[in-house]
């Protein structure tokens, strides 16, 4: 539509004060409303219940990672995805003590995560098969050492089996939080590593690049 | 000093004679004194206003932290600027340098001598004292080209450059803005202008003081319209959203202050502040009325006596303070708005917007005064319209905020169920 100059004129003088009182009705209405912003150390008692809970944090929020090591088929697809290699994960061949037998099988000795390093790219919880890796939304674990944010999920002197896929079963999984809730937030901030016994000796290669 | 004297004499008539004088001198200097932290203040609690009406409108809580609701955050502010190392550039001209901040200083600071906050408090009331607070707050510009040249940066340079274009630009349509006041009270003084907006001496109450049919605003619709010219010319000069080219801090780094750190840089960031008050407290005085206070006359005011003056003085600086803090609230709000204007088309806001509408709303107010002169019911009738309308527009603006919040809730549907048809 084309006006004369002179409409053209009256009409954006009219626009620009219709259009500015709207845009200062858009701005008022947000005097009127509670600001988004949670003064974080002071407003919630319980931070992770408060924040970290579904109803803040967005679903995809990258918080620490978590583990569910019930449900990892130690497929080491994570541990390749990991561009900066904090991921480590050990499979070795075992012979299980009570088997009649006696044959190897594929055992998960190690499941290690230094969360010191990782910068939360999500990167390893994409490939996982059964989303046994998964980033939370827990995101705050104060400590006095980064050793105390390397976190590992399986004990070397209790190496297990991993998780075989079954046709037509979805895996069955604790609840997204549950497992970083423990690791994470219910250690006490200065409690350190979780002690496992020492790694047994064993030749360690450095994952494939 | 003289006048002074008289005044104490019959406001407490129990002083001794004696100490009259040593008293009045002890009572100017703290005037004076008072005048000089006045706008350090004012900008201080402008700051913190803007600071956090800022932060609601960005869904954000704001400073709060120090003092009760970070009330005093401008202090602190104020101290870290102050204890800030002072950095002069290698290649600035120093005195130039130097100079420029208190120049922008001085010359907003000068502008609150002529606002009077109420029928008493006022440093002087000059019989030009329009004229006198135009003159006095444009030589903020010199000093604004000076800490851009001074500065020997680009930025800097471009920043004062477009300050000067922009306020040489805007001073046309500001100063005319006014007029109409001028022409309607027939003095330059702010008291008389005031003065002027009281109603006749003999009017009936509904038309005595400061009420709404009273105020120049509602004069006519081209006062409307000049006052929206004036505010728009006014928010350029202050350099504030849309307007703020001079400093651009997506183009020019910060513009003309670029190289000020510490104080002077706070003097700056203070002058600016102020020179909103200015811009305000003029648009009170002359579009509305100022101190009076409604349904009284101001006779009354100035005739009153012993502590029914302190009262009446009380109310008439609520009444004026009440009228600035919601212009300044608008000034605030407008920057949290609007985007910033292009160069071209701040020039073309000015040169053909505000200028022609200002030339023609002024000759109309001229031959309104020739055909309906203050008092006659016909003029009072319009007035009072006037008024109308204008509640009648707020009433507009008030449904479209409740129309906002429903609508950020995505209950936009709830005000076509609730409300009654008219409302949408
Ligand atoms: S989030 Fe990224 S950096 Fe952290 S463990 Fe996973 S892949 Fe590695
Ligand atoms: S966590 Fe997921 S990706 Fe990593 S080894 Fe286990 S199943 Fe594979």
């Amino acid at each position: 539509m084309s006006h004369s100059p002179v409409a053209t004129y009256f009409l954006n003088i009219k626009n620009s004060l219709v259009s500015s009182m709207e845009g200062m009705a858009v701005t008022m209405s947000w005097l009127f409303r509670k600001p988004y912003t949670v003064q974080y150390p002071y407003a919630p008692v319980e931070p992770n219940k408060r924040l970290g809970g579904p109803e803040t944090l967005p679903e995809r929020y990258r918080g620490f990672l978590e583990v569910d090591i019930d449900i990892c088929t130690a497929c080491l697809a994570c541990e390749r995805a990991c561009p900066i290699e904090c991921i480590r994960i050990d499979v070795e061949k075992r012979v299980q003590a009570h088997d009649p037998e006696q044959k190897e099988q594929r055992m998960l000795v190690r499941f290690d995560i230094d969360m010191a390093k990782c910068m939360f790219c999500g990167l390893c919880s994409e490939p996982c098969p059964t989303g046994a890796i998964r980033h939370t939304g827990h995101f705050e674990a104060p400590v006095t050492s980064t050793e105390h944010l390397y976190m590992r999920f399986v004990d070397p002197a209790k190496p297990r089996l991993p998780y075989k896929v079954k046709k037509g079963e979805e895996p069955v999984t604790k609840p997204k939080g549950q497992i970083a809730q423990a690791l994470y937030v219910d250690r006490k901030w200065n409690q350190g590593p979780i002690d496992f016994p020492e790694i047994p000796k064993a030749p360690v290669e450095p994952p494939p690049a | 000093m003289q006048a002074l004297i008289q005044l104490m004499r019959d406001v407490f008539p129990s002083i001794p004679a004696a100490i009259e004088p040593y008293l009045a001198t002890a009572v100017l200097l703290i005037a004076a004194f008072v005048l000089v932290v006045f706008a350090a203040i004012y900008a201080g609690v402008f700051i913190f206003f803007e600071r956090r009406i800022a932060g609601r409108i960005m869904s954000r809580v704001g400073p709060n932290r120090v003092g009760p609701h970070g009330l005093l955050q401008f202090i602190a502010d104020a101290v870290k600027l102050m204890i800030k190392e002072d950095i002069i550039p290698e290649a600035a001209d120093r005195p130039l340098f130097r100079l420029a901040p208190y120049l922008v200083f001085m010359g907003v600071v000068a502008g609150f001598v002529v606002i009077p906050v109420s029928p008493h408090i006022i440093a002087a009331d000059l019989n030009i004292g329009l004229l006198y607070v135009l003159a006095i707050t444009s030589i903020a510009v010199v000093g604004v080209l000076m800490s851009g040249w001074a500065s020997n940066s680009k930025w800097a340079l471009f920043g004062g450059m477009r300050s000067a274009a922009q306020i040489v630009s805007y001073e046309i349509p500001n100063g005319l803005a006014l007029l109409p006041a001028v022409l309607l009270s027939g003095t330059m003084s702010t008291q008389g202008i005031i003065l002027a907006q009281g109603g006749a001496p003999n009017a009936p109450f509904y038309l005595a003081g400061g009420v709404p049919w009273n105020w120049y605003l509602f004069h006519s619709p081209m006062t409307m319209a000049l006052f929206v010219v004036y505010m728009l010319a006014a928010l350029a000069e202050g350099a504030r959203i849309p307007f703020d080219l001079p400093e651009g801090e997506s183009e020019l780094v910060s513009g003309y202050n670029t190289e000020y750190s510490g104080f002077r840089f706070g003097a700056y960031f203070t002058a600016e502040f102020a020179h909103t008050w200015i811009a305000a407290g003029l648009a009170v005085i002359v579009f509305l009325g100022g101190w009076q206070v409604p349904f009284v006359q101001a006779s009354t005011i100035l005739n009153s006596q012993g502590w029914s003056m302190v009262g009446f003085e009380i109310l008439a600086m609520t009444m004026f303070m009440a009228k600035m803090v919601a212009v300044i609230f608008i000034i605030i709000q407008l920057r949290w708005t609007l985007p910033r204007v292009r160069v071209d088309q701040m020039m073309v806001i000015c040169w053909k917007y505000l200028l022609p509408i200002t030339f023609v709303a002024v000759f109309l107010v001229l031959g309104w005064m020739l055909v309906l002169p203050w008092e006659s019911p016909v003029a009072i009738a319009i007035r009072i319209l006037m008024v109308v309308s204008a509640l009648a527009v707020l009433g507009h603006y008030i449904k479209r905020v409740h129309y906002a919040i429903l609508a950020a809730h995505d209950q936009a549907w709830m005000s076509f169920k609730v409300l009654p048809k008219f409302w949408i």
